[in-house]
């Protein structure tokens, strides 16, 4: 870990109070095409899932009035947001930069965990399939995002350094994990 | 310079390990014939021969752990699992059943044999049978040893030995233990898991966060207290008119301070446990201890350990390379 990412940052109130304006079906139809986008680009995040792979998890960011309803092997919409977490076989809860720093490789699953910075219910197994499967992945989310843009991808790229150095947010996979 | 051997679960720990300096990996395929079968966890044949390969033109090792017991008319998978490694290029299997020691020394008498933690030798008679009857060539220390003991076992054995020094704390006679299996049916010996994440369940009540196995509650932790995994031999129960965690502490072990200790006691290689954590704990781990190994190297003191926040409990201690037992 380095020092930037020495604490968990929390997203600013003002900003995920503005979150409360925004429409979600929007929202929750970008993400499924980023899902999709990142699910055929690394074809063993499936396989390591194996039969969790139909499981319903919720990412439930609990500094943002939202969540996601996950569904890795959906066909169509893998994503959807709620303002509540609906039923699901595993809820995964905790800061916005913590679960992106489980995806970018800034901080390790059970360290969030035994801290309580991580909370995590239903099936367990769900979960840890989950975990470890996206951490094999070595996903860059902002990567992932910029190439969706098109010729303002490198433009995007730099706005999101300068957000993840002004925030403290990991929202870039870290070069060297740790 | 004693051989710094840090765990894998997936490619990209792999990867994380050897980038941050350890010698040797160690890893298991993704079934039950490694101690550590959790889901999405372990490697495909493909991806244990990929890996090897990334390690071996780094200089790094890789060793397989197949170190549970085959299941009486199962054997054939584990056989598959040693030639299989052997075909992908490992330097070495980490072996625990007697069997399938004696099928490897049999079948692939190349093939480099290492004793798991879980044949729990604890002795030097014990050791010297595993290495003049099956060849093994190194042996890992089960973790209730003294470093005065170790010293007194290395005098004794032709074979190498391996300590853990960072991770996880298995206070049983390891390979042995039946609590997994006697609350859920499932253990590390014969099924590669203990404490299975499949009968462990996390549910806040009155206010305070209960880790249960198997129906059981383990654990009751107060809202921002640390939270362990329920494991029964690090559970807080009542004996008698006591309560307490009756067999052990839930803490880490992290014997970073003890490391000139273990080699003037004989010690060959240093063991990191942790093949269910990830890639950024494997790469902060193994960057901590190969920076204390080439201290030591260099005649420098160790430096200030900084891995603290990764250990369960949020808190370590040198186990029984220190202790005085109850």
């Amino acid at each position: 870990m380095t020092d930037a990412f020495a604490t968990i940052s929390l997203v600013p109130q003002p900003l995920s109070l503005g979150l409360l304006a925004v429409p979600l079906a929007p929202m929750s139809v970008a993400l499924s095409l980023l899902a999709g986008r990142v699910i055929r680009g690394h074809p063993g995040l499936l396989d390591r899932l194996g039969d969790y792979g139909g499981r319903r998890f919720v990412i439930d960011p609990t500094d943002l009035p939202l969540c996601l309803l996950i569904q890795p092997n959906a066909a169509h919409g893998a994503v959807r947001l709620h303002r509540q977490p609906p039923s699901a076989d595993a809820r995964i809860a905790g800061p916005l930069a913590a679960l992106l720093g489980l995806v970018h490789g800034t901080w390790d699953g059970d360290a969030l965990f035994f801290s309580r910075d991580l909370v995590i219910e239903g099936d367990t197994s769900a979960a840890l399939a989950l975990r470890n499967a996206i951490d094999d992945a070595e996903l860059d989310l902002g990567a992932e995002i910029s190439t969706l843009v098109g010729p303002f991808g490198q433009m995007l790229r730099q706005v999101i350094a300068f957000a993840e150095r002004r925030t403290g947010m990991p929202l870039r996979r870290m070069e060297e994990p740790g | 310079m004693m051989e710094l051997v840090c765990p894998a679960g997936t490619p990209a720990a792999l990867h994380a390990a050897v980038e941050a300096g350890a010698h040797a990996v160690y890893c298991g395929f993704a079934d039950e014939t490694n101690a550590r079968n959790f889901p999405g966890l372990n490697f495909s044949r493909d991806e244990l021969t990929k890996s090897i390969a990334f390690a071996h033109d780094r200089g790094a090792k890789v060793l397989v752990a197949i170190n549970t017991f085959p299941r009486a008319g199962a054997e054939a998978i584990w056989h598959r699992a040693v030639a299989d490694a052997e075909t992908a290029g490992a330097d070495a299997v980490i072996l625990a059943d007697l069997g399938l020691l004696a099928h490897t020394a049999e079948r692939h008498p190349d093939l480099r044999r290492h004793l798991s933690v879980q044949a729990a030798a604890a002795n030097p008679d014990m050791i010297n049978f595993y290495a003049e009857a099956f060849g093994v060539r190194r042996v890992v220390l089960p973790r209730v040893l003294s470093v005065a003991e170790i010293t007194a076992i290395n005098r004794e054995i032709d074979v190498e030995t391996e300590v853990f020094v960072f991770g996880g704390l298995c206070v049983m006679a390891e390979g042995r233990c039946s609590m997994s299996s006697y609350i859920t049916g499932k253990s590390p010996n014969m099924n590669g898991v203990c404490s299975p994440p499949s009968h462990v369940v996390y549910a806040e009540e009155d206010g305070e966060l209960a880790a249960k196995l198997g129906g059981y509650t383990i654990h009751r932790n107060a809202k921002g207290a640390p939270a362990p995994y329920p494991t029964m031999c690090k559970g807080n129960f009542t004996s008698g008119d006591k309560t307490g965690y009756v067999f052990e502490d839930p803490v880490s072990l992290d014997a970073s301070d003890l490391i000139p200790a273990l080699a003037k006691a004989g010690v060959k290689a240093l063991k990191i446990e942790g093949r269910q954590r990830s890639r950024s704990y494997v790469a902060q781990v193994v960057r901590n201890f190969r920076a204390a190994l080439d201290a030591v190297e260099a005649g420098r003191p160790v430096p200030p350990g900084t891995l603290a926040h990764l250990t369960e409990g949020q808190s370590a201690t040198a186990g029984a390379y220190r202790k005085t037992w109850r």
